[in-house]
């Protein structure tokens, strides 16, 4: 108590500001709870041998060695549609290309545009989100409205219409799909702002001058960050999503990236031919983002100590 | 409440105003020239020029969108560059399909949501609630689209049960009153066209109705559990009421608050036109319509498709919190601020 008291006394704001900020307490408590949830852990190995594939063949890929059964894009025409055996597991496609590469490597493009769309809305969402919840009046008002307007229309009409005028490709499918949820973070940071801004560590920091991209950046947001962290994961499994929707309509990611939902567009024509052509890239597409759901799912309860008790 | 309806219904312009910009950047002003996808990539630079310069492409940005401005405000939302037909007409003869293709999926969506919601929470941590959380984890982790396909492959490709594409056989064509095949053909009286109605929107009702159930289910869950935990659940067991009526009249009428509101915002969003399950089906409804026209470039119709989502969208935001108030008499907007 004695202790305590002096702590109080002899801290000044500055140091206090400093005191109360550490982002990692929070994440550190929240991965206590979340070991304890089975289906969360199941979720992070899955997302972890996900990403070990994913940079594997990344990286053989870059040293030009083949680690793959067969190479994903070679095409024998005279094997086009085998179907699944001991030599080809999940077959062969219209091309005569062995799906279970393809697959493999399309593991690297799905979590590679998962991953960075997310961070592209992640990072302007919350900044449109704090700069609306920390000035807000006017400020506010005109990013949350313009956030509504675009929350009005389907993302996924919106993310074609982009794609449509920036045209097909890897990065323009990851800047589409990106563009189209940064209104979820934006409000979600906006209310996480709101609800500390007026915390007394935060008014302290203002106090002793500190800029107002300072007091976000290193008061506000590590005590939100939990929050982000739970929303961008559950967003990376819809920007997978996403990103297979667009390939399947033929917009996302062109050949000769081999990509899941293109792969099921491409099938289409097949379904009552060669159904298994249909079957293997959706499953992959499934696993991945019931992977992101689990473990997103597992933080949001981490964080909730209401779900923890249910 | 009228006074906040109104008021709410007001919101509504600014709202389209900013869609209507936004489509209007995007298709006007940062995609490519239609002309050439329009005419051909043969039509000579002329016929090109002719085309621009009477569709009003070549005035300035800001007179083209005062002109749509001016025509929208009126209720001419433009013609197709293809068809020449009037956006309103072009709409209106599909969105019935849509509409059917929303509603049938959000009835089924709802029954089995909250009765395996209600289920699970009341047997919480039994077989069933583990067995209905995987379903609707599953269900939320599925591409809608590769489900569709996984019903094709099995319920039309090899058991031969149903249909996998279109709305009717092509040969019956009930006649239309209101555009909703299952109405028009009771009304005709026909019941070979009815059943046959019924057989092509099993398929695209279920793939579109198994991730609005997995959210409702979810929801319904959690909002039982919620309530289940309440004193008034006990007294109302305590006084001897049989548990099925504490479950459903007690529990499940206060906990219905979130569930409304999940089942109100999926259906806004299922009214949007569920453009991949249209796909997948070739269900000639406005999703799948509206991919072809982005893909065609025919900027009146994609403008006039998504001005008509938007404006559902926030319609069943508003319709949501009224019912609101019919569920809890507590909430009362009109004293509030909005």
């Amino acid at each position: 108590m004695e202790q305590k008291r002096n702590l109080n006394s002899d801290t000044s704001p500055l140091q206090a500001a400093e005191y109360v900020e550490k982002p990692e307490s929070q994440l550190k408590a929240m991965w206590e709870t979340l070991r304890q949830n089975k289906a969360a852990v199941a979720g992070l190995f899955i997302i972890g041998s996900l990403a070990l594939i994913a940079l594997t063949v990344w990286l053989s890929e870059l040293m030009g060695k083949q680690i793959l059964p067969y190479d994903p894009n070679y095409s024998d025409m005279g094997k086009s549609f085998v179907w699944p055996n001991a030599e080809h597991w999940f077959g062969t496609d219209q091309l005569g290309r062995d799906l279970f590469s393809r697959i493999l490597d399309g593991t690297k493009i799905s979590l590679f545009v998962g991953v960075a769309a997310v961070g592209l809305s992640l990072s302007v969402g919350v900044l449109f989100g704090a700069v609306a919840g920390y000035r807000g009046g006017r400020t506010d008002a005109l990013i949350m409205r313009l956030m509504d307007i675009m929350l009005a229309i389907p993302s996924i009409l919106l993310a074609i219409a982009f794609m449509a005028a920036l045209g097909k490709g890897l990065d323009k499918a990851i800047i589409a799909i990106g563009l189209v949820s940064i209104p979820e973070y934006a409000r979600i940071v906006r209310g996480s702002i709101l609800s500390v801004k007026e915390n007394d560590y935060v008014q302290a920091a203002k106090i002793i001058g500190n800029r107002p991209s300072r007091i976000i950046y290193k008061h506000i947001l590590p005590n939100v960050i939990s929050v982000i962290v739970v929303r961008a994961t559950l967003g990376i499994s819809t920007a997978v999503l996403d990103t297979a929707a667009l390939g399947f309509l033929g917009l996302g990611v062109q050949p000769p990236f081999a990509e899941w939902g293109d792969m099921l567009g491409r099938a289409r024509g097949f379904i009552f031919t060669a159904p298994y052509t249909l079957i293997f890239p959706g499953i992959a597409i499934t696993i991945t983002v019931l992977a992101f759901n689990l473990l997103g799912d597992g933080l949001r309860d981490a964080l909730d100590p209401k779900a923890r008790i249910k | 409440m009228l006074k906040y309806i109104i008021k709410r219904i007001l919101m509504l312009i600014p709202v389209l105003i900013g869609v209507s910009i936004i489509v209007f950047l995007i298709m006007r002003v940062f995609s490519p020239d239609p002309a050439p996808i329009v005419l051909g990539q043969h039509a000579t630079q002329e016929a090109q020029e002719a085309w621009r310069q009477a569709i009003g492409l070549n005035d300035p940005i800001y007179l083209q969108y005062w002109h749509y401005l001016k025509g929208a405000l009126t209720g001419d939302l433009g013609t197709s560059y293809y068809t020449k037909i009037p956006v309103v007409k072009e709409i209106m003869a599909r969105f019935p399909a849509t509409i059917e293709l929303a509603v049938v999926a959000i009835i089924l969506a709802s029954l089995f949501g909250i009765l395996i919601g209600v289920v699970s929470a009341v047997k919480k941590n039994s077989i069933f609630d583990n067995a209905g959380m995987l379903l609707a984890l599953i269900g939320v982790s599925m591409p809608i689209f590769w489900l569709g396909i996984l019903l094709i492959i099995l319920f039309s490709g090899t058991l031969h049960w149903l249909p996998s594409n279109g709305r009717i056989d092509p040969l019956l064509q009930p006649a239309h009153v209101t555009g909703f095949y299952l109405i028009d053909s009771l009304i005709a009286g026909d019941s070979g066209d009815f059943v046959d109605a019924l057989r092509h929107l099993v398929l695209p009702a279920a793939a579109l109705a198994m991730y609005s159930m997995a959210i409702i289910t979810r929801m319904t869950r959690s909002s039982m559990l919620d309530t289940l935990g309440q004193d008034f659940i006990r007294t109302a067991r305590a006084k001897g009421i049989a548990e099925g009526r504490v479950i459903f009249r007690h529990a499940l009428r206060n906990g219905l608050i979130p569930i409304v509101t999940v089942i109100g915002l999926q259906l806004g969003s299922l009214l949007g036109g569920a453009v991949l399950t249209e796909t997948v089906f070739s269900w000639p409804g406005i999703g799948a319509y509206t991919v072809t026209c982005i893909l065609k470039s025919d900027f009146p119709v994609v403008q006039g498709v998504v001005l008509l989502v938007a404006a559902i969208f926030v319609l069943m935001n508003l319709i949501v919190d009224v019912i609101y108030a019919f569920l809890d008499p507590r909430i009362k907007y009109a004293k509030k601020e909005v």
